[in-house]
């Protein structure tokens, strides 16, 4: 959406054509315009998405409802699922990596300009691919075939005889597809931090945001590519008639399991450390204070991401697996609370004894903390194996991930739209229409999201399209649906917000917080390279440093 | 910007950072390994789990020649490497084209194998759970070694121009990581399919 | 797309599924909350869930309070919005203290939940056990009992297990398809089925009665409708139930031309009635059809009209299940049904 609306200030401001518009901004290399790209895309998205979760929500509002046919159902939270992860989450938050990352630690560009659009363009074309099945999946006549394998694709559900036609092929591709451009990416995003911080800026001195974005990339290097080799083993299957998930012929069903929540459960974490990063940048500046424990926060993550590399199979609770790896998996994954939460209490530290400003981007990291606290206490209940053999695959899940995905990631990264807004557009957001959104948001989640936990604990399991009457679940799932559509129009707010104040918000300047890292120090929107000559930096904070010059933290580093 | 420049801090000349073609390439074999090793657990688990012949003791024959071929040009594109980081480009170029032609002799000699089993033993992918490993990892192999072969030639053909010199060393060092990874991938699919899996 | 106008008929037809299900529903015990357990598994997992609720409890309650009250006593002030606060940059005791609590809690908590995984998944098998072998279709429930001879769809009947003389039901969980998974909240938690490989499960019931559970995997179009129902007998009503399934197929004379249907059309492909030529296995043995309160898999009480619609157009009751509708002229289905409610 706003890129439109930019392309078409931009082309009233020069009078250009807008087919050159278009074509600067199809063949731009940099890597603030590819991270516009990446945020409109997933942006885009997340509406279609959100379409989707409202046609599951009146679908479910009441038992035996007819809304949709339980094809259509199936189909649509296949393509929620992987909509709002591969195409959502991930490219919005490369996005924001892409916009950020050389900023803030001095550098013209990203490493590999040229790679970087590649790998975005990749990714846009998975996505367009994904959404054409609706169409191709079994030939035009047959149109509206989407794929509904659900998410995660189990074997032998994805075999040619249980899924005719192309559905399931359009899936496969376009999630490799968007795999191969994640991983280009955070190729880019390691060298672009590892051989073009400015001077002075040693790793110690990094903004947590480029340690946290090395951490994510640095998992998606191990974990985005196992799901692309399963998911070619997949098309050998379907293709060449290969036996890898045949279970006909031998194959094994569990071994796609694996393959799947090896990349699975890491990509969660791949999504919430830019989260934590969004997260650690801003709670400090709100709060007047610096990052509480730096280098435990860093220990922090890197522990995050090597541990949680060993706790895929609490996913496979239910598949028959003895007791030495279920207990195994049940302490791995308990172990992974640990270091979230001393994030969780280093970002306490940070609020303790600050002056904090509840402008709406602290409001949004606020809600962030509290959810993402439940969120991390419903998961310590599912890696308690036995408690998981009841919850796994009930709504209580369901609750459990939309805390997780809604209310910490989502959270965090609206968070970072108010504040990161202004130097992208160099317009600030509405303040009213921030925190209308806000407390919208926050009371249409929790309708939601607190709620969809009971029938879970009632039994109802997910993926039905539909349920008896009489099994006491009916009223929980109108209260749940009324909440989205609160939701809903939480986002339509902030999709107003984003188009409005493009034309009529204040005047942002180069610093509208008072913050201390390097990309306030340059224009809103920042010039095309960035920075006219490199700067040099001697602490974490340094326009701090500037404007403290009787107290700078290089003093104390 | 420059008022952010804090005097303590050395000249830029001072600040070295590394270099960002072996950052990139140690990256992408780091999810390249991972690639493969999914392949080869894979090809572990279902070892002795088709439920049709043919069976790798009957069929497979250890490609030692080849092996050692692949080998080999490991060598010679370091030495390759080495050559042209002093500047001597002729030796350079004799070393190359050696690398070519051994790493085509592993491809012919890899072709040659799956011929004979398509159209002597019968063993295609779709034929057992066997075949359908087999041929997906020495195949993801071979398609890594062609995709090495297709940008050594292209050095090839600038350097039969003279457009390759001492100051292209570092690229080529680069790839030459990426043939040295191509290589270190057949070691493991080696010890896994020949000697482990036989 | 897929959806079909609703007719009127059709309407007469889902109200008809819907209030056939209502009844079946309110005949069983429809609670099918995890804090209801009534078996032992179910029970050692209600047990440790409340620990883990406890504890998670006493955490939320105080890292809730520490953020609030940070929130609130932390407010910026519009006095003081000239001033920065003190700068500081962390603290190593601090810092390992909340590293080290949260450890411990973790070792409790594992140390918790490993007693009860080895409690539950390591129980020995007692000689008295009945063994069940389920088999997941789609989307329907085949139940084998090896020992006794008996082939049954969709309701299980197993026995009451009193603790002094315990006979618990042991089973054997396979798919014959895709992923399924074996869900009845009151009496146990979860187990995949899953295709090429062979899962395990035991239940002890306490307390007689019928109770609900359904199929927890998704496991293609109608996952929703492959619901379960297991049936938990005293010793002589399970004893009853064994020797009537053991029975042959009832032969009623009045009803040969329903029989002559089933066996010359397409039942016979999917459905075995043990003494005549149907010895199909696609889907569920009908030979005591009617010892069952639903049909489909739990999707529709079994009435007479119920059963009629479902044998013409079962899209009605189940759309996407593997049922083809078998487009019987009105003699022809008048006879089959009357043969059908001769199966008890």
């Amino acid at each position: 959406m706003s890129t439109e609306a930019i392309a078409i200030e931009r082309l009233q401001a020069t009078g250009k054509p807008w087919t050159e518009t278009v074509h600067e901004w199809v063949t731009t290399v940099d890597h603030k315009r590819i991270g516009i790209l990446y945020m409109v895309y997933a942006l885009l998205f997340l509406v279609i998405g959100g379409v989707e979760a409202m046609i599951m929500r009146i679908q479910l509002m009441h038992s035996y409802n007819n809304f949709v046919s339980p094809q259509v159902f199936n189909r649509m939270f296949t393509m929620h699922g992987t909509t709002m992860i591969f195409f959502v989450a991930v490219p919005i938050l490369l996005g924001f990596a892409n916009y950020l990352v050389p900023l803030m630690i001095g550098a013209w560009d990203m490493a590999f300009p040229r790679l970087n659009a590649f790998s975005f363009w990749l990714s846009a074309l998975g996505g367009f691919l994904l959404y054409f099945s609706f169409l191709g999946g079994s030939g035009l006549y047959g149109a509206g075939n989407a794929p509904d394998v659900g998410w995660w694709a189990y074997a032998p559900l994805t075999a040619k005889a249980f899924s005719p036609g192309h559905s399931s092929d359009y899936w496969t591709i376009a999630v490799m597809l968007s795999g191969f451009g994640t991983v280009g990416t955070a190729i880019n995003i390691i060298a672009t931090i590892l051989c073009m911080r400015c001077p002075g800026m040693h790793l110690g001195r990094m903004p947590l945001l480029a340690w946290l974005n090395l951490v994510m990339s640095g998992m998606v290097l191990i974990t985005i590519t196992p799901l692309t080799a399963a998911q070619f083993m997949l098309l050998v299957d379907r293709y060449l008639g290969g036996h890898f998930f045949d279970t006909q012929a031998g194959g094994s069903a569990v071994l796609w399991m694996h393959f799947f929540w090896i990349f699975g459960h890491p990509e969660v974490y791949v999504l919430i450390l830019p989260c934590f990063a969004f997260v650690s940048e801003i709670i400090p500046v709100f709060s007047r204070k610096p990052i509480f424990g730096y280098p435990v926060m860093v220990g922090a993550t890197v522990c995050i991401g090597f541990v949680s590399m060993s706790v895929w199979a609490h996913h496979m609770f239910t598949i028959g697996m003895n007791s030495y790896a279920n207990s195994f998996f049940t302490i791995t994954t308990m172990a992974v609370g640990v270091p979230t939460g001393i994030k969780i209490f280093n970002w306490l530290g940070t609020m303790w004894g600050g002056r904090i400003q509840f402008k709406t981007p602290m409001l949004f990291c606020i809600g962030f903390l509290f959810q993402f606290l439940l969120a991390g206490l419903t998961g310590i209940m599912l890696a308690s194996a036995p408690f998981d053999w009841q919850l796994g695959n009930s709504y209580f899940v369901v609750a459990h991930f939309h805390y997780v995905i809604v209310g910490g990631i989502l959270f965090a990264l609206f968070a970072a739209f108010y504040y990161w807004y202004p130097k992208i557009t160099g317009r600030m957001l509405s303040e009213a229409l921030g925190k209308l959104h806000f407390w919208l948001f926050v009371i249409g989640f929790h309708i939601t999201f607190d709620v969809m936990h009971v029938p879970g604990i009632l039994g109802m399991p997910r993926r039905i399209y539909t349920y008896e009457p009489g099994r006491g679940w009916d009223t929980l799932n109108l209260i749940v649906s009324f909440g989205a559509l609160i939701q809903t129009i939480a986002i339509l707010i902030f999709v107003w917000n984003l188009i409005s104040s493009y034309r009529k918000g204040a005047r942002a300047g180069n610093d509208p917080w008072d913050a201390w890292t390097l990309e306030w120090s340059v224009s809103s929107p920042p010039p095309v390279y960035n920075f006219a000559s490199l700067p040099a930096v001697a602490s974490r904070r340094p326009l701090w440093d500037l404007k403290h010059p009787e107290d700078p933290d290089s003093r104390y580093e | 910007m420059s008022a952010i420049a804090n005097p303590l801090i050395g000249q830029p000349g001072g600040w070295t950072l590394p270099s960002r073609g072996k950052v990139a390439m140690s990256c992408l074999i780091i999810a390249e390994s991972a690639i493969f090793t999914i392949f080869v657990v894979a090809y572990l688990y279902y070892l002795g789990k088709s439920v049709t012949g043919p069976t790798p003791k009957q069929v497979l024959e250890t490609p030692i020649f080849y092996t050692f071929c692949l080998l080999y040009s490991s060598f010679t594109i370091h030495r390759a490497a080495k050559l042209l980081e002093r500047g001597r480009r002729i030796p350079f170029l004799a070393w190359w084209l050696l690398t070519i032609v051994l790493g085509g002799l592993f491809l012919f000699g890899t072709g040659q194998e799956w011929h004979r089993l398509i159209y002597e033993r019968g063993l295609t992918v779709s034929t057992n759970l066997f075949g359908t490993t087999y041929y997906s990892l020495v195949g993801l192999h071979a398609s890594h070694l062609i995709a090495g072969l297709a940008m050594l030639v292209v050095v090839l053909s600038f350097a039969v121009r003279g457009r390759v010199d001492q100051e292209h060393s570092a690229r080529i060092q680069v790839l030459s990581m990426y043939w040295h990874f191509v290589d270190a991938v057949w070691v493991v699919v080696f010890i896994v399919v020949y000697v482990i899996g036989r | 797309m897929d959806r079909p106008t609703i007719s009127g008929r059709r309407r007469i037809e889902l109200t008809a599924v819907y209030l056939g299900c209502a009844a079946a529903v309110a005949r069983a015990n429809n609670s099918t909350s995890i804090f209801a357990p009534a078996s032992t598994p179910a029970q050692e997992i209600f047990g440790l869930s409340m620990f883990v609720l406890a504890v998670t409890g006493i955490i939320f309650v105080v890292v809730f309070a520490l953020l609030t009250y940070a929130v609130v006593k932390f407010r910026g002030k519009t006095t003081d919005a000239a001033r920065e606060p003190a700068q500081v940059y962390g603290s190593t005791q601090i810092e390992l203290a909340w590293t080290v609590i949260p450890v411990l809690i973790v070792a409790v908590l594992f140390l918790a939940t490993a007693r009860v995984i080895h409690a539950i998944q390591d129980a020995p098998k007692p000689a008295s056990a009945v063994d069940v072998t389920v088999i997941g279709h789609q989307f329907w429930w085949e139940f084998r009992y090896p020992k006794l001879g008996i082939v049954t769809a969709n309701e299980m009947h197993i026995p009451l297990s009193d603790p002094a003389h315990p006979t618990p039901t042991f089973l054997k969980l396979l798919s014959a398809d895709t992923d399924h998974s074996f869900w009845v909240p009151n009496l146990a938690g979860k187990t995949d089925l899953i295709p090429n490989r062979v899962n395990e499960m035991w239940m002890d019931p306490h307390r007689v009665g019928t109770y609900l559970g359904q199929c927890a995997q998704y496991c293609g179009t109608q996952h929703a409708k492959m619901l379960l129902r297991v049936s938990v007998d005293t010793a002589a009503d399970f004893d009853a139930w064994v020797r009537a399934q053991q029975q042959a197929a009832a032969q009623d004379p009045k009803v040969v031309a329903g029989k002559r249907v089933f066996e010359t059309t397409a039942c016979i492909n999917c459905h075995a009635v043990n003494g005549t030529a149907g010895d199909g296995r696609f889907g569920p043995d009908l030979t005591h059809l009617m010892s069952r309160g639903t049909l489909a898999s739990g999707a529709a009480g079994n009435t007479t009209a119920l059963l009629r619609l479902w044998i013409q157009n079962p899209d009605a009751i189940k759309p996407g299940s593997l049922m083809p509708a078998m487009k019987l002229n009105d003699a022809d289905l008048d006879a089959l049904v009357a043969y059908l409610e001769t199966l008890r």
